[in-house]
């Protein structure tokens, strides 16, 4: 809901040069530490410790396979729908157990959105799209549900291509529409992080540009892990880069670091395009 | 060989094929128009007036349309003299059966259907489930008719014979007067038929689940709604037009059976309809199987034409079905 959304409070600032993934005195929102898991008995996430800072763009980068969006999926809980899946360790968001078993994974997801490879609209129309999520949470005046459905749409900088449509089907949209449009549905139930698995893999090259622009935009408010095969991508859009190879961490820091001066063998051979 | 051969003898195996397909289609319609023609020239004789037939069409006289159609023959109930005859009762039987089981047999097949795709573990348990239901599907239904027979007419004796009924709920004159056993009554009758569809109506209701894409269960999810929630306001709306299609096809089934009623012994004459939901009743497919069965040619008449009502009715049961296919149908993803 609105007023439990993160307000305007840090401006984005240039990525601390720091080659931690944690650079000293910002608030970590999502704290793996010793993470570890598994496809039945296939080890897909070895060890794992990395802190996610808040408000920033953290991007996860890797050749296919290599646990990236294992680990996504993990931060909210949507490996549970994957049948012998499991994990261990450490994973916190707020200081809160992300793993344990009694967690309610339902309030787990309103804090945590996440946005898909493809976009995946609901065949409903443009308003009910947006409204679906904050409806299950809470009983809404249809006026400020209004307010809340174009709150939503402007956030996610969808607003003025739809105002004039927003009973339309949203499977009319553009497929870049379409994908902003499940970024305002993800945003409309107030959640602090934003997860995004690929989320212009399956865009043109404009409707890519808009994404990654509200990508910037959006880390003002939000703290955001983008899951990218896109290496201009992850350097575009991210101001911390965590490289994975083979269900290992191999190396995490600020992205111009990353792409620059990678400490690790490995992550320079990724990074300039010798592998992957 | 040379090249030219070797095409000609690729057109003429093409054309060779296609004429086979040809052939085979046309047999296959071929044999549905006679059936149609045939069954339509035997019933014409009750179904129609054919003096009207001989004003409208002759003379024009358009004021002896309505009389076309021999109406009484809808709405007088059996006799033994053929003139005298109408499916009235049979009509009235199948509507208030057919009503019953699909009130019974859609809640408890989607909500199954629901159960299983969208809730239940995939475990060896749902596979010998899912196993049963698919066989229970091909079951001839006069096997449900003997389960119908002991559980519903009977109840397995509990209640004393299904002549002599022991227990009764409601003033006789109610239309939810029910006694147990049920004897031969709509509700034994519904629920037979229930036990007929059901396991069509779970497997088509589950294909219509299953062909909603994941990736809208997983969106609804993500944002935190709880499965319950995604099954009823994401999964079944938009899986809810296939399932009404296989929900109709199965009830198109259950107005055309007669078998299972058969074994439950349900009369033949009638000359009421049924008052109430334990009240004795009978159904067009039976009614139909009576007069065929008759040796004089009047009631072969009869049987033809109460067939080409009863195929009046399914064909408009199709129809929805189809239309509701194409029409209402919206892309999913």
């Amino acid at each position: 809901m609105p007023d439990t959304q993160p307000t305007l409070s840090k401006p984005a600032t240039a990525a601390p040069a720091t080659s931690s993934a944690q650079p000293s005195g910002e608030k970590i929102t999502i704290r793996a530490h010793d993470f570890n898991a598994w496809y039945g008995a296939y080890h897909a996430l070895q060890n794992i410790t990395l802190n996610i800072p808040s408000q920033r763009v953290t991007s996860l980068i890797g050749p296919s396979g290599c646990g990236k969006s294992t680990f996504l999926r993990w931060i909210n809980r949507m490996n549970d729908l994957v049948p012998n899946a499991r994990a261990q360790g450490t994973l916190q968001l707020d200081q809160d157990d992300v793993l344990e078993r009694n967690f309610d994974v339902v309030e787990l997801r309103r804090r945590v959105g996440m946005v898909f490879q493809k976009p995946n609209p609901f065949p409903k129309s443009i308003y009910e799209n947006i409204a679906f999520g904050p409806r299950l949470h809470k009983r809404f005046q249809r006026s400020d549900l209004d307010a809340l459905v174009e709150q939503s749409l402007r956030a996610a900088a969808i607003w003025d291509e739809v105002k004039d449509r927003l009973h339309n089907s949203a499977l009319g949209l553009s497929g870049g529409q379409q994908q902003r449009l499940c970024i305002a549905r993800a945003i409309a139930v107030g959640p602090e992080v934003l997860l995004m698995d690929e989320p212009c893999s399956a865009l043109d090259p404009r409707s890519t540009a808009s994404v990654e622009a509200l990508i910037r935009e959006l880390r003002q408010t939000f703290t955001i892990v983008v899951v990218t095969h896109n290496m201009q991508q992850a350097a575009r859009v991210s101001d911390l880069t965590a490289f994975f190879f083979e269900g290992k961490l191999i190396e995490a820091g600020a992205t111009d670091g990353i792409f620059t001066n990678p400490k690790n063998k490995q992550t320079e051979d990724y990074v300039t395009g010798r592998f992957g | 060989m040379s090249a030219l051969s070797m095409r000609t003898r690729r057109i003429v195996k093409n054309r060779a094929f296609l004429a086979l397909c040809l052939l085979s289609t046309s047999v296959t319609i071929l044999i549905l128009a006679l059936l149609i023609m045939s069954i339509m020239l035997q019933g014409s004789h009750f179904l129609f007036n054919s003096e009207a037939i001989n004003a409208v069409f002759a003379h024009g006289e358009l004021s002896q349309l309505t009389k076309v159609i021999r109406w009484e023959f809808l709405t007088n109930f059996a006799s033994r003299f053929p003139q005298k005859a109408g499916i009235y009762a049979a009509v009235i039987g199948s509507i208030w059966v057919c009503a019953i089981c699909a009130l019974l047999a859609l809640p408890l097949g989607i909500g199954t259907a629901i159960y299983l795709e969208e809730f239940a573990p995939k475990n060896r348990l749902t596979a010998l489930i899912d196993f049963n239901i698919r066989n229970l599907a091909g079951v001839p239904s006069i096997v449900y008719g003997i389960l119908g027979l002991t559980a519903f007419t009977r109840m397995f004796g509990f209640f004393g014979s299904d002549k002599n009924s022991a227990l009764s709920f409601g003033p006789e004159d109610a239309w939810w007067h029910i006694q147990l056993p049920f004897g031969q009554g709509l509700l034994a009758g519904g629920l037979t038929l229930m036990l007929v569809v059901l396991p069509i109506v779970i497997i088509s209701s589950r294909e219509a689940l299953r062909a909603v894409p994941a990736s809208l269960r997983q969106a609804s999810l993500a944002i935190g709604a709880t499965p319950w929630q995604t099954a009823s306001f994401i999964t079944l709306p938009a899986a809810i037009p296939s399932i009404l299609t296989g929900a109709i096809l199965a009830m198109s089934r259950a107005m055309g059976e007669a078998a299972p009623l058969l074994v439950l012994g349900i009369p033949v004459f009638i000359a009421n309809t049924p008052d109430n939901l334990t009240d004795n009743f009978t159904v067009l497919p039976f009614q139909i199987f009576n007069w065929a069965g008759r040796p004089q040619e009047s009631f072969h008449q009869l049987a033809a034409s109460a067939i080409v009502v009863l195929l009046v009715v399914l064909i408009c049961f199709n129809g929805v079905a189809v239309y509701l296919r194409h029409k209402l149908r919206r892309p999913m993803a």
